[in-house]
């Protein structure tokens, strides 16, 4: 018995292997603590809105949704601090203060996830060039640990536990609350330049050129484009609206945005609903739509959250799911990208989104995913021998010093993983540490050899 | 709504403040610029629900011990509420309750009683007092959450039901007296909500509100000054159906 909970369906957003799993939903902060220490579930994952792809936030034993504790504490509008739950999405901050003139100072490719979740992947965004990783705005955060003591962690106490926190996908304890920086922004408005590049080599040495004068920056790349056409791209540069950039209607309110009607995927679509020849359509139709423009005015959520306005899209891809692959080589292995490119192209495996960005430094996060380099991401639909496919592309990313990101991850083997990711045996430590016996697990753990030593040597 | 923009501040009292549905309901009136009151009996997470109302809003919430239970002091209740306000509030929304579990409450009748209590007592003895002043001052609204579950009395959970049936009851006749006084009543019945109160119950999933949705509803409706309000609208239909099958089947149905 212990805490009431359901058994759920989990799996990722790619909906790729789902597992039933012992759910709890605690309603509010004082419920959270027994949870955590019913004994019931030898092992429990926080969760927040599952926009992770693979299995970060899945565990059969038991899995811990956090988005009912989603209490905002205060805001210092002087300051821009605001501390939070860590249940509360990314959408309900932009909803209270952007009609303050506030907005988040890094957000990922959606709004719909939680702090905790954004913290514990370290997420990035169009601006990680100049302002690097979330985490960078995190002034402070409470971890539940597995001892039941709850840690104030942030870069100045408790620092080991903060950057292991930070990007540990869950595996140290369970954020409780977040204390973040928010960003003053001029308007609720974008002013983007596009950029069209008439293949891969045209687009790197674009970013490369003018990455530096805008504070937003990333490419929309065709992958079924061949030969030398191969990563054909439309370069997307940003920066913040000023109201005199603005139209007599926008300028008037700012911050007032009319954000767009939701569309319901209702069902999955049939499995060849995206293929090689509709992605190649849209590809076609994207890339001539976007001809050199300066100066475009697109609201927030256009910019930030193009696919957003379509609830439950990954419905699209059918039941079988999909799996989204995002790879990082260092600037000089940039050549990697080539050979990633020709490898997708000639399996003509539709990837309705590929999105190519330049990342600026690392950060201190353990495990936190972005280095120098390039980054590419992509959808790959679940058909044929896709495991086979990962493979290999897989050696490739590895071969040219390149990893994969957790938050994407669905298949990656754990000697693919230890190869990568070079600060593990730090994570370890800590996490031997904090969590000696290992409560808090998850399937992505267990597979990447993540979880407290005596059951990674076991595999 | 013309009468209520003359009040200098638009203030409301909220009871049973930190549920679920409560909390949005009331994040809906500071949005549209109320001053609130949050009553709840959790002193902790009424204060945690009071700072995100403000947080959010940037609107005045000022959390309240309030016990349905203690019937002697809802008098005062009503009073330090006004002081804390620096006016009678524009309306009250009721949003406390409390369901046990069935077979429990059968075998032990101090929670029977404590759903009586809670559900109805409680309830008559806070909105009199608030029907008293508005009457009096001849505008106002009263809003409460009753349930389906009072609309019929069925085996897996009358005790909760019949105290609500008799809230519902007794909404009804508080309409029909407050009527002259241009003083609206509104009956709220949610059908499911996605809560603590329902986790882990293996409810069909478009029969259930999450609470923002529930909130918004409810919140249109007593703007509206409706006199009934199913949260989705297919409750009404499943109801009517459910009220209109005769006893000598009802009885041996287990729904
Ligand atoms: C359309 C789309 C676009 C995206 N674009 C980007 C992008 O541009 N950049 C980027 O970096 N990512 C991107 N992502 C990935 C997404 O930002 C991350 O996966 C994020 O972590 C999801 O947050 P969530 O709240 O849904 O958490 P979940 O996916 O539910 O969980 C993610 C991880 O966080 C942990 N976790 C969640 N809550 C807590 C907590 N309270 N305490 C401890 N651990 C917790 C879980 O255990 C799990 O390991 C995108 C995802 C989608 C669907
Ligand atoms: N969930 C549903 O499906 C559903 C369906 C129909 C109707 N309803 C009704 O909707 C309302 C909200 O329910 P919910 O689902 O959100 O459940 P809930 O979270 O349990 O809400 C009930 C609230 O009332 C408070 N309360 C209980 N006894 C009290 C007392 N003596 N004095 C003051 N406050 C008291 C509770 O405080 P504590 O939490 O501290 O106990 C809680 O905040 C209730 O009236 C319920 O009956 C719910």
């Amino acid at each position: 018995m212990g805490e009431p909970h359901k058994t759920m369906q989990l799996s990722g957003w790619g909906r790729m292997r789902p597992e039933p799993c012992r759910t709890y939903r605690p309603e509010r902060l004082r419920d959270c603590a027994p949870v955590f220490s019913d004994p019931t579930p030898d092992t429990l994952i926080a969760r927040g809105y599952g926009r992770s792809y693979g299995d970060a936030a899945v565990n059969a034993a038991g899995v811990v949704d956090m988005t009912r504790l989603n209490r905002m504490r205060s805001f210092d509008p002087v300051s821009g601090i605001l501390e939070c739950e860590s249940g509360v999405s990314l959408e309900e901050i932009i909803d209270a203060f952007l009609p303050n003139g506030f907005f988040l100072p890094v957000t990922p490719g959606t709004k719909f996830v939680t702090v905790g979740g954004a913290i514990a992947n370290d997420v990035h965004g169009k601006n990680h060039h100049c302002d690097g990783t979330f985490s960078r705005f995190v002034r402070e955060l409470e971890l539940l640990t597995a001892s039941s003591e709850v840690l104030l962690c942030s870069p100045e106490s408790n620092a080991d536990i903060f950057w292991a926190t930070v990007g540990g996908i869950g595996l140290t304890g369970c954020i409780l609350s977040a204390k973040i920086q928010l960003m003053r922004v001029p308007s609720a408005y974008i002013s983007v330049d596009y950029h069209r590049c008439a293949n891969l080599d045209a687009a790197l040495a674009a970013m490369e050129e003018r990455d530096g004068a805008y504070p937003y920056s990333v490419a929309w790349v065709d992958c079924l484009a061949e030969g030398n056409t191969l990563g054909r791209s439309v370069l997307m540069h940003g920066r913040h609206a000023e109201p005199k950039d603005l139209d007599r209607r926008q300028a008037d309110r700012p911050y007032a945005v009319q954000t767009a009607h939701k569309l319901p995927v209702p069902f999955n679509f049939p499995g060849f609903f995206l293929n090689s020849w509709s992605v190649q359509a849209f590809n076609n139709w994207f890339y001539n739509k976007h001809p050199d423009l300066e100066h475009v005015i697109v609201d927030y959520d256009r910019f930030f959250y193009p696919l957003d306005s379509i609830l439950q899209w990954n419905r699209m891809y059918g039941k079988r799911g999909f799996v989204q692959y995002q790879a990082t080589m260092p600037l000089e292995h940039a050549a990697g990208l080539t050979k990633l490119l020709e490898a997708l192209s000639a399996s003509k495996r539709a990837s309705f989104l590929a999105v190519l960005k330049r990342f600026g430094e690392q950060g201190p996060g353990l495990l936190s995913y972005p280095f120098k380099g390039y980054t590419l991401a992509l959808d790959i639909p679940n058909h044929g021998d896709i495991t086979q496919f990962l493979r290999d592309l897989d050696r490739m990313v590895l071969d040219h010093g390149g990893r994969l990101y957790l938050a994407k991850d669905a298949c990656m083997s754990r000697q693919s993983f230890e190869a990568a990711y070079p600060r593990l045996s730090e994570f370890r430590a800590i996490k031997e540490r904090l969590d000696p016996k290992g409560r808090f697990s998850s399937s992505m753990a267990r597979r990447l050899g993540l979880t407290v030593q005596k059951e990674a040597e076991h595999g | 709504m013309a009468d209520h923009n003359n009040l200098s501040r638009k203030a409301a009292v909220i009871l049973g403040g930190a549920s679920a549905v409560a909390r949005y309901l009331a994040l809906e009136f500071a949005k549209d610029g109320y001053d609130l009151v949050l009553a709840d009996f959790d002193r902790d997470e009424n204060e945690r629900i009071a700072a995100d109302i403000r947080t959010r809003t940037g609107r005045r919430c000022v959390p309240m011990f309030f016990d349905a239970l203690a019937f002697d002091t809802h008098e005062g209740f009503v009073r330090e509420c006004e002081s804390v306000l620096g006016q009678a509030p524009e309306g009250v929304v009721l949003c406390f309750g409390f369901m046990p579990e069935q077979l429990a409450a059968q075998a032990d009748f101090s929670l029977a009683r404590r759903s009586i209590d809670t559900n109805f007592t409680g309830a008559v003895s806070i909105l009199e007092r608030y029907a008293a002043i508005f009457e009096a001052r001849r505008h106002g609204f009263i809003a409460a959450i009753s349930s389906v579950a009072g609309d019929r009395g069925r085996k897996a959970n009358y005790l909760y039901g019949a105290a609500k049936g008799g809230l519902t009851r007794y909404l009804e006749g508080l309409r029909n007296r407050l009527h002259a006084a241009k003083v609206a009543v509104i009956t709220i019945k949610p059908g499911f909500m996605d809560t603590k109160m329902t986790y882990g119950m293996p409810l069909p999933a478009p029969l259930v509100a999450t609470p923002p949705q529930a909130a918004r509803v409810m919140y249109a409706a007593i703007r509206k000054r409706k006199n009934n309000v199913h949260v989705l609208w297919f409750w009404r239909f499943i109801m009517i159906i459910i009220r209109h099958i005769p006893e000598w089947q009802f009885k041996k149905m287990s729904v």
